[in-house]
């Protein structure tokens, strides 16, 4: 079953076209790994997931039913959404920023206690030391793991990321990369992951999906990237050899 | 006979000091009823905000006699009395609230409004959990600003005959009085100083 379906979806503002009728799907418990140049499209086609947006002509469905047919309160609260820096509120401590949805949502107490500690504890920051701290006591790593925390909050059946890692020095980033991998073998959500950077892509998909100027040029797995021939794909295989070998 | 004379002047200040707090507490309540609500209206409409600052700048430009004197002819709102003086001070007020309000809640990091709204959550509880909160601290500026300059402005009111402590200065200028004169505006800094105290200790408390 597809959890998500494209279905010739045109997005524009003012007349400005940026995507020109995207169609694929995407299937439950795979990595989809949106990969695209600055201004490709990547980040719209994602937000249109979650209704951030809404298609132009065309339409998104979730679950079976388009985005705008579903009532949006209940599509995003299924849907699990990190952003770069993780997003979180700044008057919140850690432990209120995650719980916040399952609060929203009326869960017992001694649920959501047991839920954000859990949580924490599976993005690998000790409860005892980091539910009580606000975001500006974290470190940029810390603070996009408590976002990865508070996506999984509500236990989602869908998870948006939109470049989450991109501000993290490289050390960082590989180790949440690595975690991002050993959460999925866990909990095998559906995830939509953006990035421009094609050595992550390669890492984190289960299929690339590549948007060059608001159309999509290939979809398919890892492998199959590696032997495409399209023009913008051989591009970002460059960027990967040059750095291959560059070791 | 000194002693009979500061005896009077303290029984009268007890009662204009407190003729002055109604007035200013009334119109800083009413002022916030408005301001509060219409400046996170205002937040979400680029172009009422335009006007009503504009307008809410103009009236402020309107010397506080001049306003004082041009509220006495209107019917139901004007007059003489301190209903007059509290809509004259309302109206000082607004501007500081209003544009602390909107300022607050325009000052929201929009990536913070943004990842609210992709969590699921609704108008309601982005303004009160989210934007609220994080605008506390501006609005609360607003609100002392407004104060003390309504105290400071509320000495005026005793000219279209609403009391409070501005009774002794303008009794003290008729009569070259200085002790009058003290006796009215001594107060006065003081009721502003510790309002200001006290409103600025609330707003460092709750940007913590």
């Amino acid at each position: 079953m597809s959890f998500v379906e494209f279905r010739n979806v045109h997005f524009r503002i003012g007349g400005r076209a940026i995507l020109n009728g995207l169609t694929f799907s995407i299937a439950a418990g795979e990595t989809l790994v949106l990969l695209g140049r600055s201004g490709s499209g990547k980040t719209t086609a994602l937000r249109l997931i979650n209704a951030m947006h809404e298609p132009t002509s065309g339409e998104v469905l979730v679950d079976g039913k388009a985005t705008t047919a579903w009532d949006r309160v209940r599509l995003r609260r299924g849907i699990g959404y990190v952003i770069q820096e993780g997003g979180l509120f700044p008057h919140f401590t850690v432990a209120r920023n995650i719980a916040l949805i399952p609060q929203l949502e009326n869960w017992p107490i001694e649920k959501t206690i047991a839920r954000v500690d859990a949580l924490l504890s599976s993005v690998n920051l000790n409860p005892a030391d980091f539910a009580h701290r606000l975001p500006r006591e974290l470190s940029g790593g810390q603070r996009q793991r408590v976002g990865v925390a508070r996506a999984l909050a509500a236990d989602p059946a869908i998870l948006l990321f939109d470049e989450p890692f991109g501000a993290l020095d490289p050390v960082t980033r590989l180790d949440l990369q690595r975690e991002f991998l050993r959460l999925r073998a866990d909990l095998g959500k559906t995830s939509v992951f953006v990035t421009h950077d094609v050595q992550e892509a390669m890492k984190l998909a289960t299929r690339i999906a590549l948007l060059h100027e608001g159309n999509l040029a290939f979809i398919g797995a890892p492998s199959e990237f590696e032997a495409s021939t399209h023009p913008e794909a051989r591009a970002f295989l460059d960027v990967l050899n040059e750095a291959r070998r560059a070791r | 006979m000194l002693g009979d004379v500061l005896q009077d002047l303290l029984e009268e200040g007890v009662q204009l000091l407190g003729e002055h707090l109604v007035l200013v507490l009334s119109a800083m309540l009413i002022a916030s009823a408005i301001a509060i609500p219409g400046g996170l209206l205002l937040a979400t409409n680029p172009r009422a905000r335009r006007w009503a600052l504009g307008l809410a700048n103009i009236g402020q430009t309107i010397p506080s006699l001049a306003l004082f004197g041009f509220l006495i002819p209107i019917p139901f709102i004007g007059g003489i009395g301190q209903h007059t003086a509290i809509v004259a001070l309302v109206l000082y007020a607004l501007l500081p609230i209003l544009r602390n309000t909107v300022t607050g809640i325009l000052g929201v990091d929009p990536v913070v409004r943004d990842s609210a709204v992709a969590m699921g959550m609704t108008r309601g509880q982005i303004l009160r959990m989210i934007e609220l909160p994080l605008a506390a601290p501006t609005i609360i500026a607003g609100l002392r600003i407004a104060t003390v300059t309504t105290i400071g402005t509320a000495t005026i009111a005793a000219a279209i005959g609403a009391g409070g402590l501005g009774v002794f200065i303008f009794r003290g200028i008729a009569s070259v009085d200085k002790i009058q004169i003290l006796a009215g505006a001594v107060p006065a800094a003081l009721l502003a100083l510790a309002a200001d105290g006290a409103l600025g200790w609330l707003e460092k408390r709750i940007s913590k």
